[in-house]
């Protein structure tokens, strides 16, 4: 193991970033993000990068837009509000198959919200939060050491896929400190030919990446069907997700990100109560671990659904279990956190109602 | 609490150096190859107002990095106490900087470490040390992690921007522990296992 520094989350999604060729950062100011931007400030001209803060968000999508074009690797950051403000962009350059890494360290909203942790943006971010039909890769690190690994690893199946990637973060994970060891950067798949860029045509056939213009008439059809395609496949190759003690688990918590981290202290804790809890935690919300959950649904008891927002998590959790076994949910918005001992009451509170419910007194 | 882990908060005023302490801390604890989780509150803080950082240490993996309830506070003003005495765990403990604190803690149930910070601070010559006093004094009392392992964090921390300030930061270092000797312990603080 080599040497540990300590750095924050926003910080080392940053490094990652720089160590996996990251050249080019786009990003408006807004809490609690804002560590991006200034250390990308500082990194990007010390590696011959270009930093920019853009007059908008709209504008730093778009210049995002115009750095992949080129053959750059990429990325912008904001928080939630401005995430919304992006949503145009990231269409267009799902689109366009443009790989870029987009991070949204989420705070409480909506409208303008609070500037609190929050995961509320779950169903913009899984769902498409701009128009048509398109997919944004989405990863939800649980760890200062794993923003490291996963940024990086962003940046690789955005290129291999050619699709954009978001970091679903959050202002806890954004702002605290960690221990973190900065591994040198390898690609983990084999990087495909950027074939597509636009970097003069000089010698060779002009490329469009877009156009008005769609020949033949039903074009934008084929178009789509080839996206469906691409995103089909990635949902076999691509689908992450880590398990803790589920195997004998009467009662599995399902949560990501900073909520998955506090839900397995919480089940270290039933566990030392007697009651068998497990964790499924999945570390691609796109493509969702659907497989993975079913399995599970197969083994418990119950499971719990653990999210810092009003139930959109939850939803994807009921779609993979598909009435496996029930499905019981802990969350709020607005800037709730969820302690170790809130989540513990309510395992105590479901086994002591399933343990009534066995015992025929109901 | 069943855990081997150690939950602290630092606050005082906007200005007093309190994200430091909890940087100079959180950095030895890494140096100890400990797991540490450290946070500064974030948000509409302004120079003056007040500021709160929190580090948690474990020899074990850290769940929750957020402390909602500290076992140890550092406390370097009047304000800071009267917001966060009533969140500390039972039996806790607190290290207030007398120099900035009138109306000491209420609670019985805590262990106390008592240090003239700012008062040390100006006999060496900056202000602007007070908080390193208090961490030295905080660490002599609890040892929760060598001084050895603290005097190289301060070295870290310093070295970059200002050899000089090594100097008298340490300085300050050890003359917090200096006090914390010279008034003995109210009650052994003891070293997290």
């Amino acid at each position: 193991m080599g040497e540990k520094i300590l750095l924050k989350g926003n910080e080392v999604m940053c490094e990652a970033a720089v160590q996996a060729g990251c050249r080019f950062f786009a990003g408006y100011p807004i809490t609690p993000q804002n560590e991006v931007p200034e250390y990308m400030s500082k990194r990007m001209p010390q590696v011959g990068g270009i930093f920019v803060q853009a007059e908008s968000e709209l504008a730093a999508i778009n210049m995002v837009f115009g750095a992949s074009l080129s053959g750059a690797r990429c990325m912008t950051s904001s928080s939630s509000p401005g995430i919304s403000l992006k949503q145009e962009g990231i269409s267009y350059i799902a689109a366009a198959e443009l790989p870029c890494l987009i991070a949204n360290i989420q705070r409480g909203g909506p409208g303008l919200g609070n500037i609190r942790a929050s995961q509320a943006d779950y169903f913009q971010a899984v769902k498409g939060g701009g128009h048509g039909d398109y997919r944004v890769i989405v990863l939800a690190p649980a760890s200062v050491q794993e923003i490291y690994t996963l940024t990086m690893n962003a940046f690789d199946w955005a290129d291999y896929y050619r699709n954009p990637v978001m970091i679903l973060g959050d202002g806890i994970s954004g702002q605290m400190a960690e221990p973190v060891e900065i591994l040198p950067y390898e690609p983990i798949v084999d990087l495909p030919a950027k074939d597509y860029i636009l970097d003069g045509c000089a010698g060779r056939k002009p490329r469009v990446v877009k156009t008005l213009v769609l020949r033949p008439t039903d074009g934008l059809v084929t178009h789509n069907e080839h996206l469906q395609g691409k995103y089909k496949r990635i949902e076999a190759e691509l689908s992450l997700c880590e398990e803790y003690e589920t195997a004998d688990a009467e009662i599995v918590i399902a949560a990501y990100g900073i909520t998955a981290r506090i839900a397995k202290g919480a089940a270290r804790l039933a566990r030392k109560k007697g009651i068998a809890v497990g964790l499924i935690r999945p570390i691609t919300l796109w493509p969702f671990p659907s497989d993975a959950f079913a399995a599970v649904a197969k083994t418990a008891g119950q499971i719990l659904t653990v999210e810092m927002s009003h139930g959109q998590f939850v939803e994807d959790v009921k779609l993979a279990v598909n009435g496996g076994c029930p499905v019981r949910f802990l969350g709020k918005g607005g800037g709730w956190y969820p302690t170790e001992d809130t989540i513990l009451e309510k395992i105590e509170s479901m086994a002591a109602a399933s343990a009534t419910i066995a015992k025929g007194e109901l | 609490m069943d855990r081997h882990e150690t939950r602290i908060i630092i606050a005082g005023f906007g200005g007093q150096g309190i994200v430091l302490i909890g940087n100079v801390i959180a950095r030895a604890a890494v140096i100890e190859g400990k797991n540490v989780v450290g946070m500064v509150s974030y948000g509409a803080e302004m120079r003056g107002g007040t500021a709160n950082a929190t580090v948690v240490i474990s020899s074990d993996e850290i769940f929750d990095p957020f402390v909602a309830h500290p076992d140890r506070a550092i406390i370097l003003n009047q304000p800071s106490l009267d917001r966060f005495e009533p969140q500390i765990e039972k039996d806790g403990l607190i290290l207030t900087n007398t120099s900035m604190i009138q109306r000491g803690p209420q609670r019985t149930d805590l262990a106390r470490i008592k240090v003239d910070a700012t008062q040390i601070a100006h006999q060496i010559g900056n202000l602007r040390v007070a908080n390193i006093v208090a961490v030295g004094a905080f660490i002599e009392h609890t040892n929760l992690l060598s001084m050895s392992s603290i005097e190289q964090a301060v070295k870290d921390l310093f070295s970059n921007k200002n050899p000089k300030l090594v100097e008298i930061n340490l300085k300050a270092l050890h003359a917090g522990a200096e006090q914390s000797r010279a008034t003995g312990k109210s009650r052994p603080g003891g070293a997290i296992s």
